[in-house]
């Protein structure tokens, strides 16, 4: 269902949250888990998201969901850029990426942009 | 309050032709848990439940165990299905889908009145408007000429596919027609959602601090065409064209760059040029 319509979508940290409850509990229903104790989330320093609104939108999000009671593990990938010209990788806080060893501007990510769900721990009764 | 009906739903997404009462009315509402949204056409009916979903989890025999699922899976997946199912939608019917993002105040809507009278004689054109509230934006498209759609958010602060896609069933897209999304004033949050468009174009006037390329790089990043607008106003205030460019090329080399002033007409040309090299 249109989860994406949201009930207060005053930002978009919010309606990530969302998206995050309605994909796990979707994945906990398929194996009929009667809870999830614990979700990993994987997000890039450059993912776009603001990382303290998101952990605030998720103690809202899970609230009446089979994730109500679960551990939620941010792991933050650190972004790392690549020169396009001379193949240098580096690490960076930044979308100003100029490479450090050829000063090329023609740079991209390689790591950073993740906004990903990793695992799940799901919990089943006998 | 529903402000388009009166009913008593606070959140809503409403999808309106100017002049017409709403067709389509989506609401989304909460129970035992579950928060789901539906349409429906314009009446009206109560979305209490008189018996109670609950059922308990526990039970009294057997033990429970935890395994863990590998999903990896992208948060923003649903909205990028859709998004593609909106894209091989505008693929097949040959239209040029453009999401144009910028802040409020920027001359997005004041830019496709006159792209419609203008180049909307040779190529057809048409409009999903997405604002918070109002329909003010597309009844000056409609006045303008083109058949549009009026998207308003609530309380959202952009634009997702589902959203288009909803907003474009209710147009008749002609074949080799430019669509034009004009998104929420924001140049945070529609970044991150992709709504199946060609190309995302990005407009900044020359009212706005020629840093904004610095301070909301992942707009930058994600658009391909850059317009800096109110060109006319450039001798009225401290705006450096090049240095914004620098900074906009910084975090995007691929960007391209148009100057114009939507008022006065200069630079349009090469917006039109852009706009039928896509479009051809």
């Amino acid at each position: 269902m249109a989860i994406f319509v949201t009930k207060i979508l005053v930002m978009h940290e919010l309606s990530i949250a969302v998206n995050i409850v309605e994909l796990v509990e979707e994945a906990a229903r398929s194996q009929q888990a009667e809870n999830v104790s614990k979700v990993v989330l994987e997000i890039g320093t450059l993912s776009g998201i603001e990382f303290d609104a998101l952990t605030f939108a998720m103690t809202e999000a899970v609230k009446g969901s089979l994730l109500q009671k679960a551990e939620i593990v941010y792991d933050i990938i650190q972004a790392v850029g690549v020169c396009e010209e001379c193949c240098h990788e580096f690490p960076t806080d930044d979308y100003f990426t100029v490479c450090p060893v050829c000063n090329s501007m023609h740079t991209s990510f390689i790591k950073g942009k993740e906004l990903k769900i990793k695992s799940i721990d799901l919990v089943t009764n006998d | 309050m529903c402000g388009t009906c009166g009913c008593g739903e606070d959140d809503h997404i409403t999808y309106r032709i100017p002049g017409e009462v709403n067709l389509t009315h989506v609401h989304t509402h909460t129970h035992d848990g579950l928060t789901h949204s539906h349409e429906h056409a314009h009446h009206h009916h109560d979305h209490n439940h008189p018996e109670a979903h609950q059922h308990t989890h526990e039970h009294e025999h057997g033990h429970s165990h935890t395994h863990t699922v590998t999903l990896e899976q992208n948060i923003l997946s649903k909205n990028e299905l859709i998004a593609e199912r909106n894209r091989g939608y505008f693929e097949g019917s040959q239209v040029l889908a453009l999401n144009l993002v910028s802040s409020p105040g920027s001359g997005k809507t004041t830019l496709l009145e006159r792209t419609i009278a203008e180049l909307g004689k040779k190529i057809d054109c048409t409009v999903i408007e997405g604002d918070q509230q109002t329909m003010n934006d597309a009844e000056r498209i409609q006045k303008a000429g083109a058949p549009v759609v009026q998207i308003n958010t609530g309380n959202g602060c952009h634009l997702d596919a589902l959203m288009v896609n909803k907003a474009m069933k209710q147009l008749e897209l002609k074949r080799k027609s430019i669509l034009f999304i004009e998104n929420v004033g924001n140049l945070v949050c529609p970044s991150l959602f992709d709504l199946g468009e060609s190309r995302r174009v990005v407009i900044i006037s020359v009212t706005e601090g020629d840093d904004k390329p610095a301070k909301y790089p992942t707009m930058f990043e994600t658009a391909q065409l850059c317009i800096i607008n109110k060109t006319d106003l450039l001798p009225y205030v401290d705006f450096d064209l090049d240095k914004v460019k620098a900074a906009a090329a910084r975090v995007n080399p691929r960007l391209e760059f148009i100057s114009l002033s939507a008022k006065t007409g200069e630079g349009l040309q090469e917006w039109y040029n852009w706009l039928q090299k896509l479009h051809s």
